[in-house]
């Protein structure tokens, strides 16, 4: 297992770009530590793939380098870094029974046939494959296709890091679940390294200790699930996580208030008269439907989905999604909004920004 | 639960069964009408039964033919198959040249099956052919209208140049189908560019490859017009494949009941050794899934 950092990373598919729109992956600077969990988020086409094939060496940077344990490892090829790779769709040796496949990189590598058979053994009853050894790995479901190609990678002692790109697409909805726990428990008991890529926010929330959210080619935030929920510290990260997302409302913000066509909506804190475009921001779970009080809102839609209830409401002009718990009660005469006034955010040109007062809540974001 | 019995369905049958049986059944009836008779012309025809089909089995001629036939098939076979595979690896994967080599290589296809033999009958030609001149001035005895092995090696060459591109083509599209992730995870693996090919790219190009062999036998079990160009079944009766065989028989003696009865099996040597290949090739697939 290795630490793996990254210094001025940026990548372009391009042959020469020179723009910044020219790159795929725009600067990032960023240490995976040694034995964590972490999560790659992103919507798809923001980069996050190829910071994974940058990572494990299928993708040579145009810019920076890649660091294991401190020793440059830019120019060395994916075999010699000794990564492994679990892929979408799951790649397997069709041909082979699982016990060949799980054993064809230590083959590659030269080993011993009584080492291999040894730790092939080892990886398939720690993996839950031993029963399928015998098999051709062709006739299987995808999620022992998944846990083979996993294996493959866990099979050499001295991998470094295991990286996940969407590992579950394929899977059926019902195994995700099984096969996500797994590797979680894998990570705890054997502290791999391990990076899971994936536009699903629950399977990141749930897989990784830190959460790295990725949108248009650049690193937004890393932080806890509960950093992420609480203080985003991009609107994309307070849109794309959450369901629904954050509530944003154009504003322009004078000390302890914050005018919105011509409305006031009182602040916790003090933000000074920051410029520049301001949003503020405030999840579905933090905003509180009462007969009177707050401001006063046009029900638009009620969607009651079991455990909660989905409330879209006109405020100003601006739509606003609120969330409500499986007690509550809607009664027809509710027509005003209350805000959790700790819980708003306000956002400068698309970033959080913190209140001016040093006494305040609002911790700094990255 | 009952299904609704419905007769109707058989009026929307009735077409596509009577475009079978005026395209295939019954001028294939006719050939099995004179295969049992005999003729001396001017319409009259006497019943012979069986006579026709036992006379050819006990013919040298067929059996000679038949040997010759299945030994160019599997020539044919055994180069055009590994060498349109050697083509499609090093076919460039992506960009301008992807599409000018395909373009290329789709040209030989093209060309009318008289065209090519007529090509390589010039080409080949000792007296005006580049080939042939060449050959000759060089010193090397090659005539392809005398020399049994010069004939055989230009009908040979002639039918890998003008079918080779197609066993590339379909090789193509079944390498262009692997996705990129497998030769990602096959240099995590450390695995040998020979490993790469026999446990990624032949298994996913098997499926393309079946058809191709199938195509490829068929066809080359049925050539008639290249060597009939090039030598008319010569020098003797070397290149004289069924299809040569069949037609001299027909047109050329006007044996209608042998010729008819020689086709009738024929057709049926064609359709065993295709549907044999076939049950072989998808039982095999077949188990392979199971296990």
């Amino acid at each position: 297992m290795a630490s793996i950092t990254l210094e001025n990373l940026a990548h372009s598919y391009l042959p020469n770009a020179t723009s910044e729109d020219d790159f795929a992956l725009k600067e990032i600077d960023h240490v995976w530590e040694d034995g964590q969990a972490y999560a790659l988020l992103g919507a798809s086409g923001c980069g996050k793939s190829t910071l994974l094939n940058i990572i494990s060496g299928l993708v040579t940077p145009t810019r920076g380098r890649v660091l294991f344990d401190g020793e440059d490892v830019t120019s060395l090829s994916t075999a010699e870094r000794n990564i492994a790779q679990v892929f979408q769709f799951p790649v397997v040796y069709d041909t082979m029974t699982v016990r060949q496949n799980l054993a064809f990189p230590l083959r590659n590598r030269g080993m011993e046939a009584s080492y291999i058979a040894e730790r092939v053994q080892r990886i398939a009853q720690m993996i839950g494959l031993e029963d399928a050894l015998q098999k051709k790995a062709r006739g299987l479901t995808p999620d022992l296709k998944q846990k083979i190609s996993l294996g493959r990678g866990l099979v050499r002692e001295d991998v470094n890091a295991i990286l996940f790109d969407e590992p579950l697409t394929v899977i059926d909805p019902h195994l995700k679940w099984e096969l996500r726990t797994q590797l979680k428990s894998l990570h705890q008991e054997f502290g791999y390294t391990m990076i899971y890529v994936t536009h699903d926010q629950t399977e990141a929330l749930t897989f990784a200790d830190k959460v790295v959210v990725m949108h248009d080619g650049r690193v937004v935030q890393i932080g806890t699930p509960k950093e992420l929920f609480d203080t985003p510290a991009h609107t994309f990260v307070g849109y794309f996580i959450g369901s629904p997302g954050m509530n944003f409302i154009p504003v322009s913000v004078q000390g302890k208030e914050a005018h919105t066509n011509g409305a006031v909506i009182k602040l916790a804190h003090d933000y000074g008269t920051p410029a520049g475009e301001l949003m503020l921001g405030i999840r579905p779970e933090f905003i509180t439907l009462a007969k009177k009080g707050g401001m006063q809102v046009k029900i638009n839609r009620v969607q009651d989905v079991g455990r909660h209830k989905f409330i879209n409401v006109t405020l100003f002009g601006a739509e606003l999604n609120i969330v409500a718990d499986e007690g509550f009660s809607m009664e027809s005469d509710m027509t005003n909004v209350e805000f959790d006034l700790e819980k708003i955010s306000i956002f400068r040109d698309d970033w959080r920004i913190d209140p001016v007062a040093a006494h305040a809540g609002g911790k700094g974001t990255r | 639960m009952e299904k609704p019995v419905n007769q109707r369905a058989w009026i929307l049958v009735i077409p596509v069964l009577l475009l079978v049986a005026f395209s295939s059944i019954l001028p294939m009836m006719t050939v099995v009408n004179y295969s049992f008779q005999d003729t001396f012309g001017e319409n009259i025809f006497f019943w012979v039964g069986l006579e026709w089909y036992r006379e050819l089995l006990h013919s040298e001629r067929l059996w000679d033919a038949l040997g010759r036939q299945m030994l160019f098939s599997a020539i044919i076979l055994s180069i055009e198959i590994p060498l349109g595979i050697l083509v499609a690896l090093n076919m460039p994967k992506k960009g301008v040249w992807a599409s000018v080599c395909l373009v290329l290589m789709s040209l030989p296809l093209l060309i009318p099956y008289n065209v090519v033999g007529t090509i390589w009958q010039i080409f080949g030609r000792v007296d005006i052919g580049l080939l042939g001149r060449l050959m000759s001035d060089l010193g090397i005895s090659y005539n392809y209208s005398q020399n049994a092995f010069d004939a055989w090696v230009t009908v040979v060459v002639m039918d890998v140049w003008h079918w080779t591109s197609l066993v590339a083509l379909l090789s193509y599209a079944g390498l262009r189908s692997i996705p990129n992730a497998y030769y990602q995870a096959t240099k995590i693996d450390q695995a040998s560019r020979w490993s790469v090919f026999r446990y990624i790219e032949l298994p996913k190009m098997q499926g393309v490859l079946m058809i191709a062999i199938l195509l490829r036998f068929m066809d080359s079990f049925m050539i008639y017009t290249e060597p009939f160009v090039l030598t008319g079944g010569g020098p003797g009766n070397v290149t004289t494949f069924l299809s040569i065989d069949l037609v001299k028989m027909a047109l050329g003696q006007f044996d209608l009941g042998p010729a008819a009865a020689f086709s009738l099996m024929y057709y049926l040597v064609i359709l065993l050794i295709s549907y044999v290949f076939y049950t072989v090739m998808v039982s095999i697939d077949k188990s392979e899934a199971k296990q």
